[in-house]
């Protein structure tokens, strides 16, 4: 594997050694020097296009505990306010003797593009509204871990699928695992021809008590401006995460959010709190899972 | 340039040109046949010519066409000289068969006045390559406000009579019907590009699978459609002359049918890429298929065959349209919208409705040429006729090289691809502007 721009070129069982190998680098977390020298000598670069403090610090720590130089890019304040193209930023990169270039950026295919002029590994930390592969496979791990398995869960999405990179890394890659996915939200905010083998659902209540597996999107504010819905209350009233629905899911079922959360809008701090919630997990495991794709990518598994 | 300012374009044209005899070329397909052109007509067509001093020109398995017409071609000039001039968009035409070729508005200035039209007409005229028909803005900057003025550009030396505000609808449904209304005065007519701008917001490829895979902003095929299903009704209303821009989807091609069929005078044009190329090519993200409308699905570029087969689309136009590399070597959602279309405009077509000579001429000559009321082209090729007329090998099949096409850029989305057809040569006037597939400026 060179790059991993999509979770739709990971196989069942790639995506299996991705969450396997995470297993391993997670008991590495768990040490007192969270360290391995493994990418020693290696350069990881996070350009970002986007400010993503969480998915880039969590990329930081990832290259740091595997031993790797880390070299921060931010659009802002750099070249690339004063014009630069991404084609000219990757020569840039390319000349530094870049080994992988992590990159979050505001335009679906970004990271596409920029595989085509850089010779490193080109990792996606979120692309417009396209994929975050790396958050896909970190909710999948943390199912895993949580339930024992992804094969035969059914996974609800629910709420802004339409600009969701997250809803679409998941799609992909909960299919290729064996999870039945079912979206749900206004039908506004969900694609009905996004997969042929996802299930699409407007009434959040009727879903509920299949779920093994309830993941909340986020919602921008300013889709309501939009006219994708009447006002943040009808969302919430309609679609939100409430202690009163959180007791319809089956008792094992848990909750999943990607963050950052807007409290009181898709999911109300009672439910973001409880023990069925594996939020702050996911922070957790999200290291482990980028550790596990930095040593994939660059060469480590051989 | 090589005139001096006091003399009109037409005494450029007046300086000797030898008598050109061409020998057994097959008009639009027929039996080997001799032409003689001589000051600019067509003066003589039979087998077995000949003209004493004349240059000759072997077309032995060659096809004569008509000099094609473009109704729909971005030149760049004024504004953007780096992506294109009408000299080198000129040459490009030459080289793609065409004589005559119909200058979209959306330059910097925008050409909304008589004299920005006048500016873009001479400098045709100074390329002498093909004829630069300048097409005038609907309203002012193309910003859908006001009506620009008009009459000033047909009464110019341009004599504007096709008006459009291409890169951009005419949405107000009010100034559309206005500006129908007005070019009636005049016999002109407004070319509308059909796109309802509030259903295109953000918009960056065909709204569909691939868009909802590919998580970019859809264009709906409906976002057109609704546009033409007004502007036809608009059009019948006021009994305006409308044509419609670069068709795109099937409900499209309906809807104009369903209009010729209620006597509606509306007329419409496809691009050689809608006709070949489909969505899926997005997945790539290269922007070199990003183009406005946007590239469709298999079904709509059936429906769009089998339109311009019957007749519901009168012409190709190839809408061509450079972009600087930075324009294009970039992300998808910042590429600018648009393809290079002149040189491959003809072996795309003859790909699509295959060795249908007649078809091809009425498709890209004769209709094209009645649409924008330029009478000394589109013309069959029989003796009086203006000696405007293209050489066609049909037995040629080439690879495009971006880099290897006249154009000064280079963003054609058929790199690499092996296409039918070759222009050998064109004249315009009688005067060779290709031979042996070489620009003779």
């Amino acid at each position: 594997m060179k790059h991993l721009l999509s979770t739709a070129d990971l196989d069942a069982a790639t995506a299996t050694e991705i969450l396997d190998i995470a297993t391993e680098m997670a008991s590495v977390s768990g040490r007192e020097i969270k360290k391995l020298p493994t990418l020693r000598g290696r350069t990881v670069v996070n350009l970002f296009y986007e400010d993503s403090t969480r998915t880039r610090i969590s990329f930081e720590a990832a290259a740091k505990r595997l031993s790797a130089d880390v070299i921060n890019f931010s659009a802002k304040g750099s070249s690339v306010e004063k014009g630069e193209s991404l084609k000219d930023t990757a020569w840039t990169l390319q000349a530094m003797g870049a080994d992988a270039v992590v990159i979050r950026h505001p335009a679906s295919g970004a990271p596409h593009r920029l595989a085509n002029w850089v010779t490193g590994s080109v990792l996606n930390a979120g692309d417009g509204t396209h994929e975050h592969p790396t958050q896909a496979l970190l909710d999948a791990y943390t199912m895993r871990s949580r339930m024992g398995r992804i094969d035969g869960l059914h996974v609800a999405i629910v709420g802004d699928v339409l600009h969701s990179r997250v809803a679409r890394s998941n799609v992909l890659l909960l299919n290729t695992l064996g999870a039945k996915v079912t979206l749900v939200g206004p039908p506004t905010l969900v694609p009905t021809d996004l997969n042929a083998s996802v299930q699409v659902a407007y009434d959040l209540d009727a879903v509920l008590p299949q779920a093994d597996v309830v993941m909340m999107l986020r919602v921008q504010r300013e889709r309501m401006t939009d006219s994708y819905f009447p006002s943040a209350r009808e969302y919430s009233r309609r679609y939100g995460l409430d202690g009163a629905r959180l007791r319809r899911m089956p008792a094992h079922a848990i909750v999943m959010h990607p963050g950052p959360m807007n409290r009181g809008m898709e999911i109300t701090p009672e439910v973001a709190d409880s023990p069925r919630s594996t939020i702050v997990e996911q922070v957790t495991n999200g290291v482990s899972v980028r550790m596990a794709c930095l040593y994939l990518l660059l060469g480590g598994a051989r | 340039m090589t005139q001096p300012p006091t003399s009109s374009p037409m005494t450029v044209r007046r300086t000797p040109v030898p008598d050109i005899l061409i020998r057994n070329a097959r008009v639009l397909g027929g039996e080997p046949t001799d032409l003689v052109l001589r000051d600019g007509v067509i003066a003589e067509i039979g087998q077995g010519l000949s003209a004493d001093g004349a240059e000759v020109v072997d077309a032995a398995g060659l096809v004569a066409l008509p000099g094609l017409v473009d109704l729909h071609t971005h030149l760049r000039e004024p504004g953007r000289e780096d992506a294109e001039t009408v000299y080198t968009g000129s040459r490009a035409a030459a080289l793609g068969g065409y004589t005559a070729v119909c200058a979209m508005a959306n330059t910097s200035p925008v050409a909304d006045t008589a004299g920005v039209v006048e500016q873009v007409y001479r400098l045709g005229q100074e390329a002498g390559l093909v004829d630069v028909q300048p097409i005038g803005a609907v309203t002012v900057g193309l910003a859908g406000e006001r009506l620009a003025e008009l009459g000033a550009m047909a009464d110019s030396a341009a004599r504007v009579r096709v008006f459009s505000d291409d890169g951009f609808c005419v949405a107000d449904p009010r100034l559309m019907r206005r500006a129908l209304e007005y070019v009636k005065a005049f016999d002109g007519v407004i070319a509308q590009h059909a796109e309802e701008p509030r259903l295109t917001q953000g918009a960056q490829m065909h709204e569909g699978d691939v868009s909802a895979r590919l998580g970019l902003t859809g264009w709906p095929a409906v976002a057109e459609e609704s546009i033409i299903a007004r502007d036809v009704l608009l059009a019948g209303h006021v009994g305006a002359r409308l044509h419609v821009c670069h068709v795109s989807t099937a409900g499209s091609v309906e809807i104009i049918r369903m209009a010729k069929a209620r006597g509606v005078r509306v007329t419409a044009e496809v691009t050689p890429h809608h006709l070949l190329l489909t969505h899926e090519k997005a997945e790539s993200y290269d922007p070199v298929y990003k183009v406005n409308p946007p590239l469709r699905t298999d079904a709509d570029v059936e429906a769009l065959r089998e339109g311009l087969r019957d007749g519901t689309i009168d012409i190709v136009a190839t809408d061509h349209a450079p972009h600087a590399a930075e324009d294009k070597e970039c992300e998808w959602a910042y590429a600018r919208p648009g393809m290079l279309g002149l040189e491959t405009a003809l072996p795309i077509v003859l790909d699509v409705l295959g060795e249908d000579w007649p078809l091809i001429a009425e498709r890209m000559s004769y209709a094209p040429a009645r649409i924008a009321g330029l009478d000394g082209h589109g013309n069959a090729l029989v003796a009086g006729a203006p000696a405007n007329l293209t050489l066609v090998d049909p037995t040629v099949r080439w690879s495009v090289d971006p880099t290897g096409l006249a154009s000064l850029s280079h963003n054609t989305p058929y790199a690499g691809m092996t296409v039918p057809g070759r222009i050998v040569a064109t004249f315009l006037r009688g005067v060779p502007t290709v031979l042996d597939g070489k620009v003779q400026k």
